[in-house]
């Protein structure tokens, strides 16, 4: 890597060392386009024009470099192009690509910026553009923070636009008929008498011509395939079992794997092999990093076999017992571990110096666990490293799998695979590291690494572990203040820690959701204090706003009840923002809010932006004799434009279910070093008998497009306790809720 | 031993307690038949066995003898697929869809005993196919299409 790089990458990630980062580059660095990497072993009469498409005289191929995990990115990026292409489904077929710096994020700086989504001030977008030129020079290829929609949105329909024009050029070129007499359709080019001349017909000639690049992408009004019902190019393969997934390949020669690992992330004092090496189709025992790995003929003969083997761990880095992790988060609301003061409106001290409402509420480690287990196919060879596996970070995964071999990055060939399910997940490394390392061990000969779901549980990097102490005021019937602090580890810091990436400045995933939440409380403050790394944690789906969220949206609600208000009327009251309001007065007019409720009922309501989107959600619940039922949820969101509404229906329910469902009944607990729960009977999240109805709506303001996927997480959980308290009278402070009372 | 899987005769010869999921995936290559936990918690690895779905992952290989086992692919002879999926397409069910495999072989079996089911019934017959992604609603409205289909033949 350059040292440039290298600079960038020590540097690149928050405020103002990107700022000096930024400056650092030079402009010349930042305004260089990257390579298109489709250039690269064009075949004859192949044509690009752009990262993101590939023509050929057999086939039009489109790059969708956000891995799909099940949120639908793959169709979104296709549609994308296709709709300013013409081209048709059915019409073209579509590749994650190689990994490739042109492939680079352009809309992370959005959320990790330390500014509000709305703060257009010069600091901030000063910020916000030294981040993304860091982000560009770095090369950074990320499939994360609900990024993949607004990263998509412009680039790929001026890619498609650009694309479909000069294909117009080449059939003027071959036809000699004027540009402006020419249409496209269905991945076609329409000629004036209505003779059609397939793009794939046209690629040799557009090879010789130089890209048209001035071309705008269509108005929306034009638009056929954006915000219009589509099926979702993989429905058929998914419901019909041909779907392949990492964990389905089968390489020539392969042979596989498993492992195990350290639970409490220590060393390995020893091990005995025993009779595992004897077993039928186990081909040897060696060692890993922290633990060891079977290598068979068949998965489930790796698993058995590597369960035979008496592993000696030594202890961890950090407390054996959950109390003991509680009790290092209760101790570190301190001066010393004060992050940062996020927000300070108006005057706490003054307005909190009378009486004052006070509570504490508490987040637990929860697991990932999508239903895919974790699993790499990796062959070395001296010549370089392939990989199959599904991830969110393909760049940084050829400098980890590099770092094991010994090969340059750029050895490294991943073929990114459709994942059944991340949920933050597959940005870690660990399990490709372990596949590397075995596979590293007999080069030439492919290895599957396929994880038990015992193991997966076991090394799982659970969400943050968090807690909240509040204080607030009331006065005429209104809220007048609000003391947040929030004391929590730091998830960002521990995932980055784990790639040899230091975070500068403070995280601001820890009071994602509070301290940026788009209310004008007179008197609010928000501070975040870290809590030094106990065990390590890693992104989940919404990250710092699934645990922050639920403390300020239930201290906000704990705060109206005593002021004797309306949950919702005294949010729309202090909402700031035609975004935060729009979809409060969405939810009040879906949910029917103020109708008389039968006996036992209660409505809850809750909202939290995260990812640069305000979402709100109402919940009715019923207290039956044998526990709380949920009955409905209805949720706006304000996204901008919805890009796939099918998909964006889907993607609010299921995180809605996410955030129920874990809020509900999960947690990670830590004994003797190691997570308690190791498999879905004792953390399953939602199961269908406790779904509730979810109406859904896109609020679309026209503003910048944001994706959908973790923003409808965070309210779920404040929005359920709010109902249940509305229901019943009982506060819920802590998670999981199973832990105060039963759900049906 | 010997069994079919859709109809088409196997004889494998692996270790009586190799759990049929793994028989299905590594030997015989029938990949929609997924892992999911090994425990009969999330039904991913749902088939038929003479019929009736149960968990591949909880059936050892000696007790298959004989057995007619169907897995997704088998579940409609010929090219029309089965009312069940047509539903899953139609509903757009499947985020990841690692699990719908297993959820189709369950729902299938519901609605060959079942053939108009409450949301109650789907609940209680559903509730051991774990989703991640929380497809459920989906789910529920494409089991009543699918039953709607399978009625009107």
């Amino acid at each position: 890597m350059s040292r440039l790089g290298k600079i960038a990458r020590r540097t690149f990630l928050v405020g103002a060392a990107a700022l000096a980062g930024g400056v650092a580059f030079g402009t010349y660095m930042v305004r260089r386009p990257h390579e298109n990497p489709l250039a690269e072993g064009l075949g004859p009469d192949e044509v690009t024009f752009n990262p993101w498409i590939l023509v050929g005289p057999e086939r039009i191929t489109l790059i969708t470099p956000h891995v799909d995990l099940g949120q639908g990115t793959a169709h979104m990026q296709a549609m994308l192009l296709a709709e300013e292409m013409d081209l048709e489904p059915g019409g073209f077929e579509t590749d994650f690509g190689a990994p490739a710096a042109a492939y680079w994020n352009t809309a992370m700086s959005g959320d990790a910026a330390p500014f509000r989504v709305s703060d257009d001030s010069l600091m901030a977008r000063g910020t916000r553009t030294a981040m993304d030129a860091a982000f560009k020079v770095l090369g950074m290829q990320v499939t994360g923070g609900s990024s993949s929609s607004a990263d998509s949105f412009d680039k790929l329909r001026e890619a498609g636009a650009m694309a479909r024009e000069t294909l117009k050029l080449a059939a003027a070129q071959e036809t000699g008929i004027a540009v402006d007499r020419l249409s496209t359709e269905a991945g076609a080019v329409v000629l004036p008498g209505g003779d059609r001349i397939p793009y794939t017909d046209l690629a040799a000639t557009a090879a010789t011509l130089a890209p048209v690049t001035d071309v705008a992408p269509r108005a929306a009004s034009n638009w056929r395939l954006i915000g219009h019902e589509t099926e979702r190019l993989d429905i058929v393969a998914k419901s019909t079992g041909q779907q392949a997934y990492g964990i389905d390949l089968s390489i020539d020669g392969m042979v596989h794997a498993a492992v195990r690992v350290n639970p409490r992330r220590g060393g390995l004092n020893g091990y005995d092999a025993g009779a595992a090496a004897a077993m039928r189709g186990v081909q040897g025992i060696v060692a890993v990093t922290n633990g060891v790995a079977a290598i068979a003929d068949n998965t489930w003969r790796a698993f058995q076999a590597v369960n035979a083997v008496a592993c000696d761990w030594a202890s961890g880095p950090y407390p054996d017992e959950q109390a003991d992790h509680w009790a290092a988060v209760e101790a570190s609301f301190t001066e010393d571990r004060l992050d940062r003061e996020w927000r300070s409106d108006g005057d706490v001290a003054s307005a909190l110096s009378g009486a004052s409402i006070e509570a504490e509420y508490r987040a637990p480690y929860v697991a990932h666990q999508p239903l895919e287990p974790l699993n790499a196919i990796v062959r070395v060879t001296d010549e370089g490293v392939e990989v199959w596996t599904g991830h969110q970070m393909p760049r940084f995964l050829q400098q980890v799998v590099a770092g094991v071999t010994g090969h340059d990055a750029d050895q490294v060939t991943l073929h990114n695979q459709y994942a059944g399910g991340s949920f933050g997940h597959r940005l870690e490394f660990e399990h490709v590291r372990l596949a590397t390392e075995i596979a590293d061990q007999m080069r030439g000969t492919p290895v599957k690494l396929t994880f038990q779901r015992e193991e997966d549980f076991a090394q799982d990097f659970p969400r943050q572990i968090s807690m909240a102490r509040a204080r607030g005021a009331v006065a005429g019937g209104q809220v007048s203040a609000a003391d947040i602090q929030i004391s929590s580890v730091s998830s960002t810091r521990s995932q980055m820690g784990r790639i040899g990436q230091a975070v500068p400045g403070p995280d601001g995933q820890i009071p994602a959701g509070v301290w940026n939440a788009p209310y004008a409380i007179a008197n609010y403050r928000v501070r975040a204090y870290a809590v030094q790394e106990l065990a390590p944690t890693s992104s989940w789906r919404s990250v710092g706003a699934s645990s922050a969220g639920f403390f300020g949206e239930s201290f906000l609600d704990e705060l109206i009840h005593a002021a004797g208000a309306d949950p919702l009327e005294e949010r729309l009251r202090l909402a700031s923002g035609p975004r935060a309001i729009a979809v409060l007065e969405a939810v009040a007019e879906m949910s029917g809010w103020g109708r008389d409720l039968a006996e036992g009922r209660g409505l809850g309501v809750a909202m939290v932006e995260s990812f640069g989107v305000p979402t709100a959600e109402v919940i009715e619940v019923e207290a039956t004799d044998r526990g709380i039922r949920i009955h409905d949820v209805w949720v706006a969101a304000e996204v901008g434009t919805v890009i796939d509404p099918v998909n964006f229906e889907n993607q609010v329910q299921g995180g809605v279910i996410w955030g129920l469902g874990h809020a509900i009944n999960c947690e990670i607990t830590y004994a003797g070093g190691a997570a308690e729960q190791s498999n879905y009977d004792r953390h399953d999240g939602m199961r269908i008998w406790q779904a509730p109805r979810i109406a859904v709506r896109a609020v679309e303001l026209g503003g910048p497009v944001h994706g959908i996927g973790e923003p409808p997480v965070p309210p779920a959980a404040p929005a359920l306790a709010n109902a249940i308290f509305a229901a019943t009278g009982q506060r819920l402070r802590e998670m999981p809720f199973v832990r105060a009372m039963d759900f049906v | 031993m010997r069994f079919s899987v859709n109809g088409t005769a196997h004889e494998v010869d692996v270790e009586a307690d190799m759990p049929l999921l793994w028989v299905l995936r590594d030997e015989l290559g029938i990949t929609s038949v997924k892992y999911g936990c090994g425990i009969a918690q999330c039904g991913a690895c749902t088939v038929h066995v003479d019929g009736i779905a149960m968990r591949s992952c909880q059936l050892p290989a000696d007790t298959l003898e004989g057995a007619e086992i169907t897995t997704l692919e088998g579940l409609a002879p010929g090219e029309t697929l089965h009312a069940v999926q047509q539903a899953w397409i139609a509903h757009q069910v499947a985020q990841c869809g690692y699990c719908q495999s297993g959820q189709m072989m369950q729902a299938a079996d519901l609605l060959a005993t079942t053939p108009d089911p409450t949301d109650e019934d789907i609940d209680s017959v559903m509730g051991g196919n774990l989703c991640r992604c929380g497809t459920y609603p989906r789910i529920r409205a494409a089991i009543h299409d699918a039953a709607a289909r399978l009625r009107e033949g």
